[in-house]
């Protein structure tokens, strides 16, 4: 359940309207993050795009909580121009074949960053149209920046796992 | 493999028994290694002729892992890795992880260190903007713009170099507030600046403005809706030349920007020469805001109050217990940062620059990422080239304004 505060607030009186999106919420720092169910992101984007006015994705990056499970929190931040509001959603997904819908269809600047978070942590994203690894080399093994990938990496790019 | 970058379409090449009028197109490279591409970016053109039919953006050359670095480094040691990010802007990159942290830790920055930034990343556009100015001219033919901005860039760096001892890369902010004391005679050096700049700035505009070959090859070119952009991901003087006076120093203030005095520059053409128009208006804003910094400069310190976590001075280190102590724990462990995430943004020169940094309670950053423009605006190459021709790609690339550290990281 969501503390009274965070429950109050606009945009998460706005996403009754996709109900039981919402896992957790926590409002810090002046800054709003709200935990989203990984099958339901797209949902929530595409309401938040089309009647919410949240017009930008600045970035899509994700976070890996080795050991913790779910262990990566994909993490995608809105923007509202119009509105001049900024809104944080996350979505935790599991460390075994970790995979979540792209929201590219919503945003296509998702695109890249996508892109990104597949090639550095290794999370799949379903019906993106071109997941390839954008910053290392294509045939690199192993996901850079997961905890378990050591700083100076391997002198020679064989399997990580 | 069938799905590398490297092959093209299977069809093309397998020409021998069609006849010599079938409509073939050339792969090409264009770069890693080119004078254009503004860095390590290779760009895999299909070409009909002079028109580039698809133009395939592949970046990840000048990737250095800059964002692992980040997860062993102190929180304050990581304030040099941040200035190679955006090689061409340190100081801003410099600005948005201070900020960031200092979200992070609710620590207040005494006035006279908010306004020494403020003026110092002012500096830091107008560098910017030269290089940009530079070598977008020297692309398009103007080679002697190039040798011009470069020599007001000297300036520049000398300027630097009396804040902090460093050219370029010179981490002058830190948490806290500055690095070191501004230096002796820094307004004297200042005013001088302030005072050239607006007159170069003119000369620029006497060479390109009106220039009739600027105007035919930048008007008309890389044409781009505001819609587009915005959901390519595009940030900056991009979205700016193209009608929405969107500048993140009006909208979010951060670091005492809301009491300068300075308009934000729009246009509505939203093609190459808009673009430079816009970015040449902003170096004048700039200088407005840089001379109101140096006319209002606050007294004081020039560093948070905050024994944990800012160096003490060096004589009271060498004579008071606590001051040892500190200066001792600060160095070798470091200083810790309550649990939380923060999303910072600034008005870099290139866009919304943004720092995502991730405490989970210790010494170190648990995840800090660098939201760049350049990767942001590179979105928009794909759809920006294809269909153009060769001449007028290099001058869309160019009012791109990417550097390939930002990119890459």
């Amino acid at each position: 359940m969501l503390a009274e505060g965070i429950q109050k607030m606009r945009v998460v009186q706005a996403l009754e309207a996709c109900p039981g999106a919402i896992v957790d919420g926590k409002f810090d720092r002046q800054e709003l993050t709200l935990e989203i169910a990984p099958d339901r992101i797209v949902e929530v984007c595409r309401f938040l795009k089309d009647q919410d006015q949240f017009v930008r994705l600045a970035a899509v990056t994700c976070v890996d909580w080795y050991p913790m499970e779910p262990r990566f929190a994909v993490v995608y931040h809105l923007h509202s121009i119009s509105r001049n509001e900024r809104l944080r959603l996350s979505c935790r997904v599991s460390g075994d074949a970790p995979e979540i819908d792209s929201v590219i269809s919503v945003w296509r600047s998702a695109d890249w960053y996508e892109r990104e978070v597949f090639d550095l942590f290794g999370v799949r994203f379903r019906n993106h149209p071109n997941l390839k690894r954008i910053l290392m080399p294509d045939d690199w093994q192993g996901y850079p920046l997961r905890k378990d990938y050591p700083v100076h990496g391997y002198k020679y790019s064989y399997p990580a796992e | 493999m069938s799905d590398s970058i490297l092959s093209p379409e299977p069809g093309v090449e397998n020409q021998a028994s069609e006849p010599s009028t079938a409509r073939r197109t050339m792969t090409l490279n264009m770069g890693p290694q080119h004078p254009s591409t503004h860095g390590v970016l290779r760009i895999l053109l299909e070409l009909d002729g002079e028109t580039i039919e698809k133009a395939d953006a592949d970046i990840g050359f000048l990737h250095t892992g800059i964002e692992k670095e980040c997860e062993v480094k102190t929180w304050q040691q990581v304030v040099p890795l941040t200035d190679r990010v955006d090689y061409l802007a340190n100081l801003s990159n410099n600005l948005c992880y201070c900020l960031a942290v200092e979200k992070l830790l609710q620590m207040e920055i005494p006035p006279k260190a908010q306004w020494m930034r403020v003026m110092l990343t002012e500096v830091t556009r107008i560098n910017s903007h030269l290089v940009w100015l530079g070598t977008h001219a020297l692309d398009i033919g103007a080679m002697s713009m190039f040798m011009y901005c470069f020599r007001e860039r000297e300036e520049i760096l000398r300027l630097f170099e009396m804040f902090s001892g460093q050219r370029m890369m010179t981490s002058y902010f830190r948490i806290g507030g500055l690095a070191l004391e501004p230096p002796r005679g820094w307004h004297a050096a200042m005013e001088r600046f302030s005072k050239m700049m607006p007159e170069r700035i003119d000369e620029y505009e006497n060479l390109l403005t009106n220039n009739p070959i600027w105007t035919i090859r930048t008007q008309g070119v890389g044409q781009m809706s505001l819609e587009d952009l915005l959901d390519l991901g595009v940030t900056g003087p991009m979205i700016r030349a193209a009608g929405m006076p969107w500048d993140i120093r009006k909208a979010e203030p951060y670091s005492s920007y809301d009491r300068f005095d300075f308009n934000v520059p729009t246009k509505t053409a939203s093609d190459v020469y808009a673009r430079y128009q816009v970015r040449i208006a902003e170096m004048r804003e700039s200088c407005r805001i840089v001379r109101q910094a140096m006319d209002g400069m606050p007294e004081g310190a020039w560093q948070a109050d905050s024994p944990q976590i800012v160096l003490p001075e060096r004589e009271k280190m060498k004579t008071q217990m606590e001051a040892l102590i500190y200066h001792f724990k600060i160095v070798t462990e470091g200083f810790t940062v309550p649990a939380g995430e923060v999303y910072q943004v600034i008005e870099a020169p290139r866009g919304e620059l943004g720092y995502y940094a991730v405490s989970d309670g210790t010494t170190k950053p648990y995840r800090v990422h660098m939201r760049t423009p350049s990767f942001g605006n590179l979105m928009a190459l794909k759809p920006l080239l294809e269909g153009s021709l060769i001449a007028d790609s290099i001058a869309s690339l160019g009012s791109l304004d990417f550097v390939l550290g930002d990119t890459d990281r």
